[in-house]
């Protein structure tokens, strides 16, 4: 039964990430308020809810781009300390993380992009480095356009790239921000199965921060909806498609109007148009 | 009048956090030097990027300065019958002050202006945030290398822009108009002081390499990641950049040259 509050998940003791009471915000707008979330290792978990209603602020709190205002993260039991950059930087190269827009570097090859990480943080030999960069590629599909530059690969190739980059030293966790966003039908499809087959695969964590209710049902263990900077619901796919929450029905079946407001709050129509009483 | 004052004080406090950031960013980078130099490919891959491809630019000023200054200088010393000591006027001019002055200020121009554009299109793109979740520090991996090419660039670039004036020089006041050529180099060798103009020459070019790489770099990095936010903050760097530099030259003139 999908919870309808800010309880604490169901996660247990395997959760690999744990966010507990964090409320974030810029100045006076607040953007998370005392929200908790777990994720299970192993697990694909959607964080879905409308734009800006805080989705991928949870993943930059998870990264420790940002510091919580209040709360703590706790990334495999132990609190994620901006401060020590070092500490920070040790804990990410556990992380991979799939933009947008994939954030290629467009001055180098598709090889390169996914052989970057590698280069950065192994000593391992260049014989080494093409069989697991290949290998890389080849589990997203894109072994053939090794050699091809970033200009040259369409948006959902760009999108493959980057996930072949992110998983390139088989993180722990792997956050995908708004992977679905606008992909065409056959790239949004290989995707979506990429983030699931890779999970299997490897056995790491997927969270999907998306808007993409069919796509993230589809191949999410678990999900949370977040809207107005707080949990509103969370619970396995089947849970939350039975919900009677009207806030949560709307979200699933896209209604333009409902607990989440069409139009901005106004003065009455009257009122700026100048007419009637 | 309370409002003023509020509003002169934010700007203030704004100043002081902009001045404050940018002095952490240039501590960082000078701390960071040394470990980009492990990886001096990076370095040089940015030497030959706002180094060389400058060259054409730097060479073909440096030749019309010079052509200007042969010209000017002669119709000047001719009328006190010392012509035959171009060679020494125009070579100190170059090394003294157009040398370093023109060419930071091409450098801006040409090299600052690529700087901080690609920056803020890293920005802007995400790679710099791509690399800071890869766990690799984009100040050390992009910012630092940057910074030390333009610092060897600059003083190579002067030295060129100088070099090629005093030849342009040599083909309108020696071959041109006529003036003796052993007068034109022995007066210039005799009247160039190795560490006195050139050494401070080249004192001037790595102080205003640092300040306007700097100043590409630091505007880049903090530009908004947005097309109008990249384009402002080319156009800053340009004009804080030029005014960093005239100032700067000012002020290292008065230390060096103001005795005679």
């Amino acid at each position: 039964m999908a919870q309808p509050h800010d309880a604490i998940g169901a996660a247990g003791n395997n959760a690999l990430v744990s966010i507990q009471e964090v409320t974030f915000g810029y100045d006076a707008r607040v953007v998370l308020s005392n929200v908790s979330l777990e994720f299970d290792r192993g697990k694909v978990i959607a964080i879905m809810g409308s734009s800006g209603c805080g989705k991928t602020t949870l993943l930059r709190l998870i990264g420790g781009v940002i510091t919580p205002q209040a709360g703590k993260i706790l990334f495999s039991g132990a609190p994620i300390d901006t401060s020590d950059r070092s500490s920070l930087y040790a804990l990410r190269r556990r992380m991979g993380m799939l933009f947008q827009f994939g954030a290629l570097f467009t001055d180098l090859s598709v090889f390169e992009n996914v052989a970057y990480p590698l280069r950065e943080h192994t000593r391992l030999s260049e014989q080494m480095i093409r069989d697991i960069v290949l290998m890389k590629l080849d589990a997203v599909g894109l072994r053939g356009a090794a050699t091809l530059r970033i200009a040259e690969v369409s948006g959902g190739m760009a999108r493959r790239v980057a996930l072949a980059r992110a998983i390139a030293l088989d993180p722990e966790i792997i956050m995908y921000d708004e992977p679905f966003a606008g992909l065409d039908p056959i790239s949004l499809g290989v995707t979506a199965n990429l983030i699931r087959h890779l999970n299997d695969a490897t056995g790491a964590t997927s969270l999907i921060v998306s808007h993409d209710v069919e796509e993230c049902f589809r191949i999410c263990d678990f999900a949370y909806l977040v809207s107005g900077g707080r949990v509103v619901a969370r619970g396995t796919p089947q849970q939350l498609q039975a919900t009677e929450d009207p806030e949560v029905r709307q979200f699933i079946r896209g209604e333009p109007d409902g607990p989440v407001r069409f139009h901005y709050p106004a003065a009455p129509i009257a009122q700026d148009f100048g007419i009637g009483a | 009048m309370s409002e003023f004052l509020a509003s002169l004080g934010r700007r203030a406090l704004g100043i002081l956090a902009t001045l404050g950031h940018a002095t952490a960013l240039f501590v960082d980078l000078v701390r960071n030097c040394p470990q980009s130099l492990r990886r001096p490919y990076l370095t040089t891959a940015q030497v030959h990027a706002i180094g060389n491809r400058s060259l054409i630019i730097i060479a073909a000023s440096g030749a019309t300065v010079g052509l200007v200054l042969a010209l000017q200088g002669y119709i000047t010393l001719s009328r006190y019958g010392a012509a035959e000591s171009l060679g020494l006027l125009v070579a100190l001019a170059l090394v003294r002050e157009m040398g370093p002055v023109v060419t930071a200020l091409l450098y801006a121009g040409r090299a600052g202006t690529s700087l901080t554009a690609e920056i803020g299109l890293m920005k802007a793109g995400e790679q710099l945030a791509a690399m800071e979740m890869m766990a690799v520090d984009p100040r050390v991996r992009v910012l630092a290398p940057r910074f030390l090419a333009g610092i060897i660039s600059m003083p190579l670039l002067g030295a060129i822009f100088s070099a090629v004036g005093v030849l342009a020089a040599y083909v309108v006041g020696v071959l041109m108009i006529g003036i003796d050529s052993g007068a034109f180099w022995s007066q210039m060798q005799d009247g160039v002081d190795v560490v006195k103009d050139i050494g401070n020459g080249v004192v001037k070019t790595i102080v205003f390499g640092i300040a306007s790489t700097f100043i590409a770099l630091y505007i880049g990095y903090e530009s908004e990641a947005t097309p109008e936010g990249v384009a402002q903050a080319t156009t800053q760097t340009v004009v804080v950049s030029s005014l960093s530099v005239l100032s700067l030259d000012f002020i290292l003139t008065a230390l060096m040259f103001s005795t005679p």
